[in-house]
């Protein structure tokens, strides 16, 4: 398995062609208490950048992209009942999708755990 | 991701670098994210929205409102023009009922009757004391001195800043530090006074923006960091910044200037013609009065309204509101409630369809959300009266 970071704070874990996408810690930290998440349908096809999930916090609703193209497979929905999962634990349990990729070639537009580290470091 | 963050659409569009307010380091050493808010950085939160609101209905909220401009309205020594009147021809506000240190609500109007600012008027011995929102305030200066007499004095009070503190437990943490002439009990809702706090000559007010019991507190600039230290100090208080500042009084049914009323709006319609008393209804005399006055008389298309939203998202500005298949109205301000655990929101929608318990719907995202007309305030107000 590997994880990839994107420049939007996205994280996308990858095992085959199945990913799985969710905001990373920096990410929730930085918007604060999470009301709600609304999630795509399964099925649903997307191309890579497109706004798949909002997140909703107290103060705003900010947009989620996928970081690759493909196929909603499924969605995470403990999320429903318990959206603060994407704050108390986004980079494992508070995953929001998980996608059939189309174009594994994308991947290599992705930061890898050190390189988004360094991004974040310099935001 | 991309964030769509708590803005202040009144904003001058210049390039200008954000100000810095007297109490800009202590919020940073005390762990507050600092955003750009009216040209100031100001701190949007500390350890999190929802703690902070809850926090400050429990207990008591610091806030740092330093952005807000402090206008002092004077006559000038040897002046033709008596203030009173003069402020009155500028200001749909009955003076004549305004006793030493009361403070009121009232609205800045435009010769159309549009609404450019909402503020508090309060009666000082040497004039009166107003206090307007931060975006608007370079522009209130300009109209106000356009409305009031060449011989009438307007002074911005901008070496001062401005605390407040609300919640229930704000008068105990306030009276244990509050000196003056007479006690802090002395001050009832919407009451004001001269007190020292640790030695730092203050003028503190009954009032707020939460709902909540509360005060209000003008201090010279030079003194806030000590005074918002001695008020920290105090076990039921916390700091709080903007974001629970907005959850707080959108809880509490308050407009915010900009969002839920601006220039395109009249006071009836955004539900503040409680700010306009009788005698200035009928004997006008103030600009927009012409607008008031029909208003009052015929009604108004639309109306502010307060929704309740089904399940967990959260309407915003901009939401189209429906009736069915029709489109009836607009979202103006919305969010989730940590009070109430759902979303509420503010509207403008057809005055026909504004009476408490209208079904109504808003379109997120494509999708319509079910809704229904909800009285304001959202959470009950525990003003001390």
């Amino acid at each position: 398995m590997t994880r990839y970071f994107s420049q939007e704070h996205e994280w996308l874990e990858v095992e085959g062609d199945l990913g799985t996408v969710g905001i990373t810690d920096y990410a929730q930290g930085q918007l604060g208490d999470i009301t709600f998440v609304d999630l795509p349908e399964a099925g649903a096809t997307f191309g890579k950048g497109d706004s798949v999930a909002v997140v909703d916090s107290v103060k705003a609703a900010s947009d989620v992209y996928t970081p690759v193209s493909g196929t909603i497979a499924e969605v995470n929905a403990a999320l429903g009942d318990e959206p603060e999962l994407v704050n108390t634990d986004a980079e494992v349990g508070g995953w929001l999708f998980r996608i059939t990729l189309s174009d594994a070639s994308e991947l290599s537009g992705l930061m890898d755990e050190a390189a988004y580290k360094d991004y974040v470091d310099s935001l | 991701m991309s964030e769509y963050p708590i803005s202040d659409s009144d904003q001058e569009p210049e390039e200008l670098a954000p100000m810095l307010l007297p109490l800009d380091s202590w919020h940073r050493d005390r762990g507050g994210r600092m955003v750009e808010f009216a040209g100031y950085m100001m701190p949007v939160q500390y350890e999190g929205i929802m703690a902070e609101h809850l926090w400050t209905r429990e207990n008591a909220g610091l806030f740092d409102v330093s952005h807000m401009g402090q206008l002092l309205v004077s006559g000038e020594e040897g002046a033709q023009t008596d203030v009173e009147p003069a402020l009155e021809a500028a200001l749909p506000i009955d003076l004549s009922t305004l006793k030493l240190g009361a403070v009121r609500y009232s609205l800045l109007l435009d010769e159309n009757g549009g609404i450019l600012d909402d503020l508090m008027v309060a009666r000082w011995p040497g004039g009166f004391y107003l206090v307007v929102n931060g975006a608007t305030k370079w522009d209130d200066i300009g109209t106000l001195r356009e409305y009031l007499p060449d011989d009438v004095t307007l002074n911005h009070l901008d070496d001062r800043a401005l605390l407040a503190l609300q919640g229930p437990k704000a008068f105990a943490a306030l009276e244990r530090v509050a000196e003056g002439e007479y006690p802090l009990s002395a001050l009832t809702f919407m009451k004001g006074g001269r007190f020292t706090l640790g030695g730092v000559d203050a003028w503190i007010s009954r009032s707020g923006y939460t709902g909540e019991d509360g005060f209000e507190i003008s201090i010279p600039g030079d003194s806030a960091a000590e005074v918002a230290d001695l008020l920290l100090s105090q076990p039921e208080v916390k700091p709080i910044g903007l974001g629970a500042r907005d959850s707080l009084r959108l809880e509490a049914g308050l407009p915010l200037y900009g969002h839920d009323m601006d220039p395109d709006r009249g006071p009836v319609e955004a539900g503040l013609a409680f700010g306009i008393n009788k005698r200035r209804r009928l004997e006008g005399g103030f600009p927009g009065a012409e607008r008031v006055q029909r208003d009052f008389a015929e009604g108004t298309a639309q109306k502010r309204i307060g929704l309740k939203l089904e399940g967990r998202q959260a309407a915003r500005e901009g939401a189209k509101v429906f009736h069915g298949e029709q489109e009836v109205g607009v979202v103006t301000s919305g969010g989730f409630s940590p009070s109430l655990q759902h979303p509420i929101a503010m509207a403008y929608v057809d005055a026909a369809l504004a009476a408490d318990g209208t079904a109504l719907s808003i379109e997120i995202r494509g999708k319509k959300l079910d809704a229904t007309v909800a009285a304001m305030p959202f959470v009950p107000n525990r003003y001390h009266r």
